[in-house]
């Protein structure tokens, strides 16, 4: 409790997160890092879960290979990768997108799936083409899923960014890290506090802005 | 723009034969109403025409040009569909519904809006209700909304699979009219599917009643298949064989003759008596 405490006292002191090692300036590393990997990760598991939905196809090997990558063990994935790449960023973002992008694409693809095949089917005997069947109708009424894909990929990624400190990278890995080394266990306590709070507020985020998506006619 | 159904047949993957042997002339200008049960391939055979389905073997023809030649989405959009169900899009108001072919075809927003909402008039809806969503709709009402969706992009061919299935007695009286009259205005080619024999008789230049398994029982207008059931199946779905369709008429205290089936259902009052009046009315 002593400890809690005095990490409490220690994040309610203003010093704390100022200055260019302070812990504001690492928590606007650590949502930077958890940022770009999301980006980056969308931009290759969104077309691929998106086509999968659309075409119908390819979900068997999506799951499978899903599954393998789930089970590498992030820590050793880092070392691994850190070890071509030297210390930096690129291994925690290699990390970070295999962590990100199986949430995604699954979000994508039952999103697109989602969708009442009759609406689909209505909206093609219109003379809609495939693309226009994906952009006006599978995507919009798929929303609610695609975006919950992503919400499980920035939660991943948000508690996972501390590593990225592992291999000499900054965010809120750094002063965590710091306390394991030297004990300071207040500061570890900060530290997490930090990291679990950034988990909730984000979470709540995507939690409103999936029930207003909701909310749009057209959603049951 | 007429149609032709050359001998096709289709089986769906799962090994369902819905249309066996299948050859039909849909003239330009007609209204041909497919007539039969459930499940007797009516929504099959409608879909050929517009590449919603491909059939097993056999061509479907528009003007002697087979529909397997061309493009399915250009096709589509010169052909108006109405679904069985309203098939409306949940998220886009009624107005952009009926504007979706329209906007295919190219028209600016405001151009696709003003001819939908034209559209949503014919079909007998105040246009106040083309700013709802289609959930907001009662089915009858979404049913006119498909309605007058597919007539938006002005196609010369009109499918309409059961397009007043969920519509009270009197409106569907009334769209049936509207149809008609939409018919004979801008001569449009029409397909009409529906399992009501009144509806069927009401509407179509020439009717098609269907056998299970898609094969045609019997062709012909509707007054040659009142009169002249091919078989007993047709009699049967006409009631012609139930005794709906054998009249009988008494003679009212007030005068005039009252009109009943055979079954004793009065029917209404006739009205006129051809000039050249057989001898004898039978039991009359
Ligand atoms: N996609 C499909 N896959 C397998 N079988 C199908 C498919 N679509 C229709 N069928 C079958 O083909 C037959 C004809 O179906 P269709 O929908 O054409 O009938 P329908 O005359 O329109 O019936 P209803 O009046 O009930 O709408 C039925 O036995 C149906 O179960
Ligand atoms: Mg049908």
């Amino acid at each position: 409790m002593n400890h809690l405490s005095e990490a409490v006292r220690w994040l309610l002191d203003a010093a704390t997160w100022s200055g260019p090692t302070g812990l504001g300036v690492r928590t606007v590393e650590h949502l930077q890092y958890t940022l770009v990997a999301v980006l980056l990760s969308a931009a290759i598991a969104l077309p691929i879960g998106l086509a999968i939905g659309h075409f119908g196809r390819g979900k068997n090997v999506a799951v499978a290979g899903t599954g393998v990558v789930r089970a590498l063990p992030t820590l050793g994935l880092l070392t691994l990768v850190a070890l071509f790449t030297g210390l930096g960023l690129t291994a925690p973002m290699v990390a970070f997108i295999t962590l990100a992008v199986p949430s995604i694409i699954a979000g994508a693809y039952s999103g697109v799936e989602s969708v009442d095949p009759r609406v689909v089917d209505a909206a093609r005997a219109q003379g809609m083409n495939g693309w226009q069947t994906l952009l006006t109708v599978q995507i919009p009424l798929g929303l609610p899923l695609i975006i919950g894909g992503i919400r499980l990929a920035v939660l991943q990624v948000v508690g996972t960014a501390t590593i990225a400190a592992y291999v000499g990278a900054g965010g809120l890995g750094v002063p965590l890290f710091l306390g394991l080394r030297t004990n300071d266990y207040p500061l570890l306590l900060a530290a997490s506090l930090v990291v679990i709070a950034l988990a909730i507020v984000l979470d709540g985020a995507f939690d409103l802005a999936q029930r207003l998506i909701r909310r749009l006619p057209g959603f049951a | 723009m007429g149609i032709e159904f050359r001998r096709v047949t289709k089986t769906y993957p799962d090994g369902t034969r819905a249309v066996g042997d299948f050859s039909l002339v849909v003239p330009s200008h007609s209204l041909t109403v497919l007539l039969g049960s459930s499940g007797s391939g009516k929504t099959t055979l409608l879909r050929m025409v517009n590449r919603m389905v491909d059939p097993t073997s056999g061509q479907v023809l528009i003007d002697d040009a087979d529909v397997a030649a061309e493009a399915p989405v250009a096709l589509r959009r010169r052909i108006g569909y109405v679904m069985q169900h309203s098939g409306l899009l949940p998220h886009r108001r009624v107005i952009d519904n009926v504007a979706t072919v329209p906007r295919l075809n190219g028209a600016s927003r405001r151009e696709a809006r003003e001819r939908a909402a034209e559209l949503l008039a014919v079909v007998g809806l105040d246009p106040s209700l083309g700013s709802r969503y289609p959930g907001q709709l009662s089915g009858g009402q979404q049913q006119r909304v498909g309605v007058a969706r597919a007539l938006a992009g002005d196609p010369n061919i009109l499918l309409m699979d059961e397009p007043f299935g969920s519509v009270d007695p009197l409106v569907r009286i009334e769209l049936q009219r509207e149809l008609k009259r939409i018919h004979t205005e801008l001569r449009k080619t029409i397909i009409f599917v529906t399992h009501d024999i009144d509806e069927a008789l009401t509407l179509g230049d020439q009717i098609v009643v269907l056998r299970p398994g898609g094969e045609i029982a019997q062709t012909g207008a509707p007054p040659e298949i009142v009169e002249n059931p091919r078989d007993d199946f047709v009699a049967q779905f006409l009631g012609v064989a139930g005794g709906r369709r054998s009249l009988r008429a008494t003679v009212r205290d007030d005068g005039g003759l009252s009109i009943s089936d055979s079954t004793g259902r009065p029917l209404g009052i006739l009205e006129a008596l051809p000039s050249k009046a057989p001898g004898s009315l039978p039991g009359g």
